[in-house]
């Protein structure tokens, strides 16, 4: 059998979702970002939400999500993407709102609207990628930085008494009366990924019934930040990263029930 | 015509004006002297009736961003806030400004710098004409001298921030805000539909409704041509609104000898100032800017051609006066005149610096 008699269409297993589109991204090869936008695109899609759905991109390395997938976006001031998508999910109640952010965004410089959007239970989805380093200002130190770590801020590795310890924030969410499902998840292996998916979609479809604060952290890669090839950061990830964030769902309000 | 005469403080006024103008939202943060904006709102439950949406914010930086959404969305929505949380403000009224989104702000200003005081000043002015945050930019300042004005000035406002997709700034100070006076009420307007705004505001971020092309509201540009062709835009937009609304009230100019220059209650005590003078057959005249930003700078340059001296007087430290002597050009003494710290002068006090500066 040649080639060209297995690439047809009725053949086709796999397809680049179509709101992710062909601009260039910016992301270095082996990054988490790449893997859970193809979710988020996929998700919308699925769904069939792309007319109605809202994303709030952050300041970060995701700053630019809104160049790759094909939605409405607002692009937040650092820290600000929740009160941003409280307003619009208020203002629009039968829209997809959901916020993407990276660690220093959304446990640093907009801890206190992450908790407040939370805690009142505002219907969005926020995905936090955590990597445990600024990825676009050149891999300083983030809260979710592991202690020992070593950052361009903390070139010797993060000392409790010197910089503080590392922010597990989603447990301290998953507390919080507004949310409806706090889950920790990765896209490391294929296995991952779906379930990934799965809890994208999940927290997707809260939104549009306006059951509440849904969080998925994907905790993630930042091999250039690590200086690690791609196999190695995942590596590294999977040893030191999900001993202080542990995979798995946190909270579950639905789950109860049934 | 709802010709009701009502009593009312400024900021409650404000509130029920801007439920009447068919208000989207409104986000704000409790803060003195001008609470009663979100206590009248949270009284009157407009989502009940209008549909609008009411939140105590956790913070003035969440709200101003809350606002910054609403405003990309095309909604009409507005925030309130005093000097201190204003301050806090600075960087959602560039990011504003910078994706030109039509917003509502309201500053009833306290005394600072720092925590300050709660009583009235006007020492926010630089802030609010100069561009508090960072890079160029000007909202559309409005200055209230009345409660009539703190209502009116609601729809002034949005009908302006919309037509020219800018952000408008009323700027009160703690006595306006809180004094009683009569004022009339608009007639209530409905919220425009989902379907008027994606009409008026093709731009807003709404959702892809029809497959049509995506809308992003960004203030972010890496390409250094392309942010200075946003620059120029921004800067053509201020040249338009320069020429175009540039409001102030003239009381008794045509053939004073001296000239006031004062806004919100300053220029109410100087109306007084101009009683007094009158009474001693001293032929003064005042200008009162309705907008700060942009300033009647010819208005008041035409009529410093015949008078022999100008008193600015300001509830600061000299802001405002560094724009009369701009516009003057030195061609006649310009002197200055404040209470600071939350104090507000009498008349008479006044009356004497008018005569001590410039009559001697």
């Amino acid at each position: 059998m040649e080639n060209n008699d297995i690439i047809k269409a009725e053949n086709r297993v796999y397809k680049k979702p179509a709101l992710l589109n062909d601009a260039h991204m910016h992301y270095c090869p082996g990054c988490s970002h790449g893997v859970v936008h193809k979710l988020v695109a996929e998700v919308i899609e699925e769904l069939g939400l792309t007319e109605k759905a809202i994303g709030v991109s952050p300041v970060g390395c995701s700053v630019f999500a809104y160049n790759y997938i094909d939605i409405d976006w607002l692009e937040a001031a650092h820290g600000r993407a929740t009160a941003m998508a409280t307003a619009a999910k208020r203002l629009m109640p039968d829209k997809l709102v959901f916020t993407y952010q990276g660690d220093g965004d959304f446990a640093a410089i907009g801890t206190a609207e992450s908790i407040h959007s939370c805690n009142r239970g505002e219907s969005i989805a926020i995905i936090f990628i955590n990597n445990a380093i600024y990825g676009m200002t050149g891999g300083q130190m983030a809260p979710t930085t592991l202690l020992g770590q070593k950052t361009a801020t903390c070139p010797y590795g993060r000392r409790a008494d010197l910089n503080g310890y590392p922010l597990s924030i989603t447990p301290l969410l998953a507390q919080l009366d507004g949310t409806r499902y706090v889950t920790r998840q990765s896209v490391h292996t294929p296995a991952n990924v779906r379930k990934t998916k799965a809890a994208i979609k999940k927290a997707f479809l809260n939104s549009m019934e306006g059951k509440g604060t849904s969080v998925v952290e994907v905790v993630s890669t930042c091999n250039t930040g690590w200086k690690l090839t791609p196999e190695k950061a995942n590596n590294w990830m999977v040893e030191n990263m999900f001993a202080k964030y542990p995979l798995g769902d946190l909270k579950d309000v639905d789950a109860k029930k049934e | 015509m709802n010709d009701k005469v009502t009593l009312m403080k400024g900021n409650e006024a404000l509130a029920m004006a801007a439920i009447r103008y068919g208000a989207d939202g409104y986000f704000g943060y409790p803060i003195t002297p001008q609470s009663e904006v979100l206590e009248k709102l949270e009284e009157e439950m407009p989502w009940e009736t209008t549909g609008m949406v009411v939140l105590q914010a956790e913070s003035e930086v969440a709200a101003i961003n809350m606002v910054y959404a609403g405003a990309s969305c095309g909604k009409a929505v507005f925030t309130s806030t005093s000097s201190p949380g204003f301050s806090l403000m600075q960087e959602g009224m560039s990011y504003m400004c910078a994706s030109e989104v039509p917003a509502l702000v309201i500053n009833v200003m306290r005394g600072g710098p720092g925590l300050g005081t709660i009583h009235p000043s006007q020492a926010d002015y630089f802030q609010a004409c100069k561009g508090g945050g960072h890079g160029d930019y000007h909202p559309i300042v409005l200055a209230p001298a009345s409660v009539q004005e703190m209502a009116d000035f609601v729809a002034l406002g949005w009908d302006l921030a919309f037509k020219y997709r800018c952000v408008s700034l009323i700027l009160a100070d703690g006595l306006v805000g809180q004094m009683m006076e009569k004022v009339v009420l608009p007639e209530q307007r409905p919220r425009r539909t989902e379907e008027e705004i994606r009409k008026q505001c093709p731009w807003a971020v709404m959702g892809r409704k029809d497959m049509r092309p995506k809308n992003i509201i960004t203030s972010l540009e890496l390409d250094d041509d392309k942010m200075e062709a946003n620059n120029h835009r921004f800067q053509a937009t201020y040249r338009e609104i320069e020429k175009n609304e540039v409001r102030c009230e003239h009381i008794d100019t045509d053939d004073c000898d001296y000239l006031m220059v004062a806004f919100g209650s300053m220029a109410r005590i100087a109306m007084k100032v101009m009683e007094m003078a009158a009474a001693e057959g001293i032929k003064v005249g005042l200008i009162r800017p309705i907008t700060l930003w942009p300033f009647p700078s010819k208005q008041i340059a035409e009529v410093a051609q015949h008078v022999k001296g100008i008193l600015v007087p300001e509830l600061a430290a000299g802001q405002m006066i560094e724009d009369v002597k701009l516009a003057v050009e030195c061609k006649v003494p310009v002197e200055h005149f404040d209470r600071l710290g939350g104090n507000v002068p009498s008349p008479e006090e006044m009356f004497n610096a008018l005569k001590d500066k410039l009559i001697k």
